[in-house]
């Protein structure tokens, strides 16, 4: 589990805020934001512009953790889906707010901001998005 | 004059609820005579994965959804609490970029028992007057800690409302604010310690009547009013009983003071307890209503504010986020041992 | 480019191996291989390691170094390399060997494979495993290896109408053959209703659906077709190796179905061996779980897409059926030492080729493709053997 501190706060911009990027070239949105684009490659360089995502989408497939990582343990059974957002991008995320049976594929789903884990009680506090269904 | 004032608002209340009931029964008490005694049904209760940060970022969100400032042009930012996740380290910075506001920011995260918020307020309501900045966010909110068993338990409840203050577009102008304190210990938590201690009866008179009194009629006095000028009156809400009572020894009636009173759905989010009640009093405040809203922090201050809604409110677009209301009847029970879990009572010294 | 031949096979115990360590399990392996294949040390141009992860699983890096020394080569000072692509590493090794033999380099070359997962608790075991996911963007959100094939599962059970039951098919059809493997960690037959009824790990998948933590090494000796005659060692036909990649992550592929990195190196290794799906008498397909069997043979050519379970439920893939899956257990009954598990899947290919596989052999087996993923998909290796 990534517990360095640095390696988290580089990716704040990412996790608090769903902030991608576009292919100046193709219109493909990317995130995590990627440094060129796969389909445009060398066309892409330099042409790759930030965007921040609306953090709306519909679940593609999902699972029950009922194992889960030990920083994950007191929150089992919980769901983690695949949402793929409104302007493109598939993300994996924990569903919050949302009874497990009430969970299926095609659900409409928006991003909170939640905690995704602590490096112990006395560690650092990692936040980030989480989702819930749409009312 | 220009008024300054709030530009938006927006709460956060976690959904999940403990009815007094199943604490009582834990503790082999009786849950309806102590849900009546303290006019708090159930309790909001936060996830395992919301704290005071979460709480803040998701009621400033809320804030920003229904107006259309630039979150580059929020010069500080107050979050008022006695639950920050980090004891040094601010939630403020947290929110700042959770919400696209830094870095040309002021960031302070405050501690004043239940009124942290509303010294918020007064904090960013100066620097806009003083032009320091554009906009200020304020926020209270807290996960607020009880110790197993303690009468606090069946109130310590999770929320927070986050207020932008500014003087374009003032959806409701604050006309005058003004805090009273002296130095009384009626509930403290020292540091490093886990939970609160209180001094039962000695919270009541000395500490949350004499404040919240006198701060409001130093206020009425200042605003040259009376309570027959306010259509709402909200005061801090330890439980439903003190600010009804309040209400009655100021001469505010029930009315005034009802759609103010969410402590009874939600029970006491202490730094959002007053300011929650004030956001949904904006809920469904109408150009012209002028609002009484006084803060109480232990140990112990009280802020007071003369607020009066504008014509601005007409256009605001409230309906872009939810109502207090609305997260009030969003809620999902649970028992007192998922409670237990969530609220790391496991875990207890 | 040379022909290259499997001339020797070894094989250890697979299973929580509490009295054997690293370097024992390394050392069995290798010398059982060696001395199958006749080389001697002398004959060894090279070595090629597939660990996953012995830093986090025996807190050893550096295993090329110590797997030649293990094997008790120091003095012969023979490179030996580790190669690393989480569960694929063991195939990787045995692909990097074989290029080196194809290319004219090396002559004969040995190729281990290891993991000694049972040293950490079963936490430590899941989290190393996790390592393999993309740590960033998946596993920080909370989701288990066995999450990512549950969402694969799920989603396939959408579009396909797969049922629980298919899955539990594919566990019941390799403990079967695990019964008849000696080197299985687990031998013994499991119902329908055992599987379907087992402790949930990710929803769909239960206990039954996931391959256990396991103890165990691998290793295979490798030489040049045209040398063969030099060793006693039986040789079988390296006729097409392939290999691909993906997007680490699970929710970057353009399908969550299909795992294109099979796809691609399944007609990699097809094209260089002029051959079909259809031609494969048999195949060790990467079952780490039940889904992942139904997606390989699907990705593989076997069966058309979203067709599977179907197979599973008709018996094709049973060792009775015309396409024997995993007559080895598979990953799911003979165990899954990640490291291990690509070579082990070779020495089995190897057994049945030469007829050497026992009660589970299939009569008259010419050619056999061993299938080895790692990750959720991100890395794929496709060997197909013909025998001699």
């Amino acid at each position: 589990m990534p517990k360095d501190v640095p390696r988290f706060w580089r990716e704040i911009q990412q996790r608090y805020n769903m902030k991608g990027n576009k292919c100046g070239s193709c219109d493909r949105v990317y995130f995590p934001p990627r440094e060129s684009c796969p389909y445009c490659r060398r066309e892409s360089m330099g042409k790759m512009e930030k965007i921040k995502l609306s953090g709306k989408g519909e679940i593609i497939t999902y699972t029950i953790i009922h194992v889960g990582p030990e920083e994950f343990e007191e929150q089992v059974p919980y769901p983690v889906a695949i949402i793929q957002l409104e302007e493109g991008p598939k993300i994996t995320a924990q569903i919050v707010d949302c009874k497990i049976d009430e969970l299926k594929i095609g659900m409409k789903v928006e991003s909170e901001f939640r905690k995704i884990q602590q490096d112990g009680s006395t560690g650092a506090i990692y936040y980030g998005y989480k989702f819930k269904p749409v009312e | 004059m220009t008024d300054i004032g709030i530009v938006s608002y927006g709460g956060s209340i976690p959904r999940l609820r403990i009815k007094a009931e199943e604490l009582a029964d834990v503790w082999g008490k009786d849950g309806t005579r102590i849900a009546k005694g303290l006019g708090i049904a159930e309790k909001s209760v936060p996830s395992i994965d919301q704290d005071t940060a979460t709480i803040s970022v998701e009621a400033a969100r809320n804030a920003l959804k229904r107006c259309h400032i630039n979150p580059q042009d929020i010069g500080s930012i107050y979050i008022g609490s006695e639950s920050h996740p980090y004891a040094v380290k601010p939630t403020g910075t947290i929110v700042g970029e959770a919400i696209g506001a830094t870095p040309d920011l002021m960031v302070a995260d405050y501690e004043f028992a239940c009124k942290a918020g509303t010294a918020g307020v007064q904090n960013c309501f100066s620097n806009v007057k003083a032009g320091l900045i554009k906009y200020g966010l304020a926020i209270g909110a807290d996960t607020a800690q009880a110790a197993p068993g303690d009468a606090l338990e069946f109130s310590a409840a999770a929320g927070g409302a986050a207020f932008i203050i500014g003087n374009e577009k003032v959806i409701a102008a604050i006309n005058h604010t003004y805090s009273y304190a002296t130095d009384t210990p009626d509930f403290w938590r020292r540091a490093e310690q886990k939970y609160p201690r209180h001094g039962g009866r000695f919270t009541g008179e000395p500490a949350y009547f004499k404040h919240v009194t006198n701060a409001s009629k130093n206020l009425m006095e200042k605003a040259k009013t009376t309570p027959k000028d306010y259509d709402y009156a909200v005061f801090h809400q330890p439980n439903a009983k003190f600010p009804l009572k309040e209400a009655k020894i100021l001469g505010f009636t029930k009315e005034q003071i009802k759609p103010g009173l969410k402590v009874s759905y939600i029970g006491n989010t202490y730094s959002g307890a007053s300011l929650v009640g004030l956001a949904g009093v904006l809920d469904i405040a109408k150009p012209g209503d002028r609002i009484l809203m006084t803060s109480y922090g232990s140990g112990a201050g009280s802020d007071s504010f003369d607020i009066t809604v504008t014509d601005e409110i007409s256009k605001y677009e409230r309906d872009k986020a939810p109502l207090i209301d609305d997260m009030i009847n969003d809620k999902e029970y649970i028992s007192y041992g998922v409670y237990a879990k969530y609220t790391d009572l496991l875990y207890w010294e | 480019m040379r022909d290259v031949a499997v001339i020797g096979i070894g094989l250890t115990k697979f299973g929580e191996l509490w009295d054997q360590s690293f370097r024992q399990l390394t050392a069995e392996a290798g010398s059982k291989a060696i001395l199958d294949s006749g080389v001697g040390g002398k004959d060894i141009d090279a070595m090629y390691v597939g660990s996953m992860s012995s830093g986090r699983f025996v807190g050893q890096e550096h295993v090329g170094a110590l797997v030649a020394d293990a094997s008790g080569f120091s003095h012969l000072h023979i490179p030996s390399t580790r190669v690393e692509g989480a569960c694929a590493s063991g195939s990787l090794a045995l692909r990097e060997g074989y290029l080196s033999i194809a290319s004219g380099v090396n002559d004969v070359v040995v190729i281990g494979g290891i993991e000694k997962m049972n040293d950490v608790g079963g936490s430590a075991a899941t989290e190393t495993l996790a390592t393999a996911a993309d740590q960033e963007w998946e596993a920080f959100f909370g989701v288990t290896f066995p999450g990512l094939y549950a969402m694969i599962a799920k989603r396939h059970m959408h579009e396909f109408k797969t049922t629980r039951e298919d899955l539990a098919r594919v566990a019941v059809k390799n403990h079967h053959n695990g019964t008849m493997n000696p080197f299985a960690q687990y031998q013994k037959e499991i119902s329908i209703d055992t599987a379907l009824n087992a402790t949930p790990v990710a929803e769909p998948l239960g206990l039954m659906d996931c391959s256990p933590v396991t103890d165990g090494a691998a290793a295979v000796v490798l030489c040049a077709a045209d040398r063969i005659g030099d060793f006693s060692g039986k040789p079988v036909k390296i006729i097409g190796s392939g290999q691909a990649s993906d997007t680490l992550s699970l929710h970057g592929r353009r399908d969550i179905t299909t795992l294109d990195a099979s796809v691609h190196a399944g007609k990699m290794a097809y094209k260089q061996a002029h051959l079909k799906p259809s031609d494969i008498n048999l195949a060790e397909v990467h079952d780490c779980f039940t889904i992942a069997e139904i997606c390989a043979i699907e990705d593989l050519g076997f069966v058309k897409k979203g067709e599977g379970g179907k197979a599973v439920e008709n018996k094709i893939t049973t060792i009775d059926g015309s396409l024997p899956v995993n007559t080895s257990g598979g990953l799911k009954s003979k165990g899954h030492p990640v490291g291990a598990t690509g070579v082990a899947q070779i020495v089995e290919i190897t057994k049945q080729l030469r007829g050497e596989a026992d009660k589970r052999q299939i009569k008259d087996a010419r050619i056999g493709l061993a299938h080895n993923v790692g990750g959720s998909g991100a890395t794929c290796v496709v060997n197909i053997l013909e025998g001699m």
